[in-house]
């Protein structure tokens, strides 16, 4: 494999201890402090509380309320005041506890993160990284699971990052605090409980590299996110069916890592690009845009989106689990790419 | 350097203003005058791209404010933003060449008028949106208090900011960290063409900041000598880590909100009595009973500034139009 590896096989023998998704983000951020008084975190109950997801738990003790910074409900405020920081030089992590109140700080990210460093002529850097979660799966309703991340990707100068591995998460969070650029970070909620031995020394992962966790021959699956796994287990299935599927995760999509997109799509000759967010004006667009301008020659099929369905996420667990995609709704779309048709096709 | 506004550095350190600081304050006002009206003039000689807001009227608190400054203090403006840089210490040839759209602009020609920077000097840039760069002011205060630097953040904003959300979120977060920053309401009494009267509830702006257990100090915005002293003993409050500073200080805009305005929301009698009535450098030159000689002298050097700055725009350099394409990741 050229990038990466598949989930739970590392063939490395260093010490390997198994951390969790969430511990993999809270080991990031504590090596990144021990080694930089320039980096401090903040956010809604990240201290004493540990943060909503439990992703900051015991860093308080460690490094103290200075560093370990609780916040009013103030996201406008917050992530400006961590934005005002780094361009004094600092690297604060910002967590905004929920993806859906990304919208009450998006003029700040947007208009002034995004943007400060081009107004001035590039006078300055603005290296801030905003943490955020969302995913459905656990009815919370439609304020409390959304999945926002294109929004971010249409900005020019910020950088946008989905990570789906504990490996993953750890290793692009350090890029991101180290990026000299405002970076938008999306963890998923339903992933911080999944393990993976992960190596005892940090290694950073470049931003702007995508992972091939699955080789395959027939179908490539473009995937960030819970749908990374959802697409993982529908390779499975769809082996048993002889159709050889190749599972990429682009892991940061502003910068996009076009090059690998392309060149699995021309091995395999056909794609389906698959994310939890809403299907319309989702990232899947983009990626599907980009397949289809560099490797139109090399399609034998339309390429297919997975996404949600043209909803406000509803809280009633069965509605919830009819609007997000699953694994079946990816292994549907791998079947129509080659022809074959599923139950309700 | 004739073409520098900050000619004679640090007067004002001294603790209290001489005679001839007040000249000098004099000078830098007029000189802000003299370039905004240029500037009126070349935009409307159609010389200048996008459009444009002057801060004829509150030259006072420009000079006032950025004059009480130390080394490694930082401001942050607004789109009424050119005496702000030029008072902070950006030249007004880099300022003019800004407005022309020049690589040799303080933004060098990705900026504008509302978004001037100038990082060498401590400005953090204009801020096109309103309120816009208060939470970054508090930010950086935080920076400084959490490095041990004895250093202010000021952000400027006019009275209609004080009703959008990011400044009662960034009041509250600095009152709460007790971060070294001085906020400073230019209270212009127009929200744009929208009076005080219809767009808050209350007559005195500071009390928002009392709410907030904000120390804040009400300050008349037409005399220089007052703006500084308030500000340097809020500088000296923030600096002496005892928190933030409210500084609502009373200001006017002789001319409309952008150059153009017909102003149809106020009376031409209106008009005509604050710039008879509330002009802060004929204020300040009946207080310094300047002769009549005295006052053409400053002005015609300060005019003579004001034209070699705009032959050094003119004869700027153009971006490319591939230069967009810079500057946007570092």
């Amino acid at each position: 494999m050229s990038k990466g590896q598949s989930l739970g096989h590392v063939p490395c023998p260093l010490p390997m201890p198994e951390l969790s998704y969430r511990e993999a983000v809270r080991d990031a951020l504590a090596r990144a402090m021990r080694e930089d008084e320039d980096v401090f975190i903040m956010g809604e109950d990240i201290a004493e509380m540990g943060g909503s997801m439990g992703v900051t738990q015991g860093m308080v003790d460690e490094f103290g309320p200075e560093r370990v910074r609780n916040t009013p409900i103030s996201e406008m405020a917050l992530a400006g005041a961590a934005i005002g920081a780094a361009m004094q030089g600092m690297r604060p992590v910002a967590e905004i506890m929920y993806e859906d109140f990304l919208t009450l700080a998006t003029e700040q990210i947007v208009n002034q993160a995004a943007k400060h460093r081009y107004m001035s002529g590039g006078q300055l850097t603005v290296p801030v990284t905003f943490r955020t979660q969302g995913g459905a799966g656990w009815s919370p309703g439609a304020q409390h699971a959304q999945q926002l991340e294109s929004w971010f990707v249409h900005i020019p100068g910020l950088k946008v990052v989905f990570a789906s591995t504990p490996t993953d998460v750890r290793g692009l969070l350090w890029s991101a605090i180290y990026d000299d650029n405002p970076v938008v970070f999306f963890e998923h909620r339903t992933l911080y409980g999944i393990k993976e031995n992960v190596p005892d020394e940090l290694e950073p992962i470049p931003l702007g590299q995508a992972r091939v966790h699955r080789e395959g021959e027939d179908v490539t699956v473009i995937a960030t996110g819970r749908l990374v796994h959802e697409s993982l287990a529908a390779a499975q299935e769809a082996e048993q069916e002889g159709i050889s599927v190749e599972v990429v995760d682009p892991r940061t999509l502003q910068p996009l890592d076009e090059d690998a997109l392309i060149s699995s799509v021309k091995k395999t000759n056909r794609c389906v690009v698959a994310h939890e967010a809403v299907t319309r004006g989702g990232f899947s667009a983009e990626v599907a845009s980009v397949i289809q301008y560099s490797a139109f020659d090399w399609l034998d099929a339309p390429i297919e989106r997975v996404g949600a369905k043209f909803a406000p996420l509803p809280f009633a667990p069965v509605m919830e689990e009819f609007v997000v995609p699953h694994s079946a709704d990816v292994l549907a779309a791998v079947r129509r790419t080659v022809g074959r048709r599923t139950n309700g096709d | 350097m004739a073409d520098r506004l900050r000619a004679v550095a640090k007067v004002e350190q001294k603790g209290t203003l001489s005679k001839s600081d007040l000249r000098e304050f004099f000078r830098e006002m007029l000189l802000i005058r003299r370039f905004e009206e240029k500037v009126e003039e070349r935009f409307r000689a159609g010389d200048l791209p996008g459009f444009l807001h002057v801060g004829i009227g509150q030259e006072a608190v420009a000079v006032g404010v950025c004059r009480a400054l130390e080394e490694g203090d930082i401001i942050a403006s607004t789109h009424r933003a050119h005496g702000h840089t030029l008072a902070k210490g950006t030249t007004p040839n880099e300022l003019m060449a800004e407005l022309y759209g020049k690589l040799e602009g303080c933004s060098h020609g990705y900026g504008g008028s509302m978004h001037l920077y100038d990082i060498e000097r401590g400005n953090m840039g204009a801020n096109a949106v309103v309120g816009g760069g208060l939470p970054a002011i508090t930010g950086a205060a935080l920076a400084f208090k959490l490095r041990g630097e004895p250093r202010v953040a000021v952000a400027f904003f006019g009275d209609g900011a004080t009703n959008i959300g990011t400044f009662h979120e960034s009041l509250n977060l600095a009152q709460l960290w007790e971060v070294p920053a001085v906020f400073v309401c230019e209270n212009n009494h127009w929200a744009e063409s929208t009076p005080a009267r219809q767009h808050m509830p209350i007559e005195d702006v500071s009390q928002r900041a009392v709410a907030f257990g904000m120390k804040a100090v009400k300050v008349d915005g037409q005399d220089v000598e007052a703006v500084h002293k308030a500000t340097r003993r809020a500088l000296e409050h923030a600096r002496g880590g005892k928190g933030p500073v409210f500084l609502a200080v009373d200001t006017y805009r002789l001319v409309g909100h952008y150059i153009g305005d017909p102003q149809v929301y106020r009376s031409k009698e209106e008009i005509a009595e604050v710039r008879e009535t509330q002009d802060p450098i004929e204020h300040l030159r009946a207080k310094l009973q300047l002769a009549d000689d005295e006052v053409e002298e400053i002005d015609r050097e300060v005019q003579e500034i004001v034209e070699a700055a705009v032959e050094f725009a003119k004869n700027g350099t153009d971006p490319k139009p591939e230069d967009a394409l810079k500057n946007i990741y570092a």
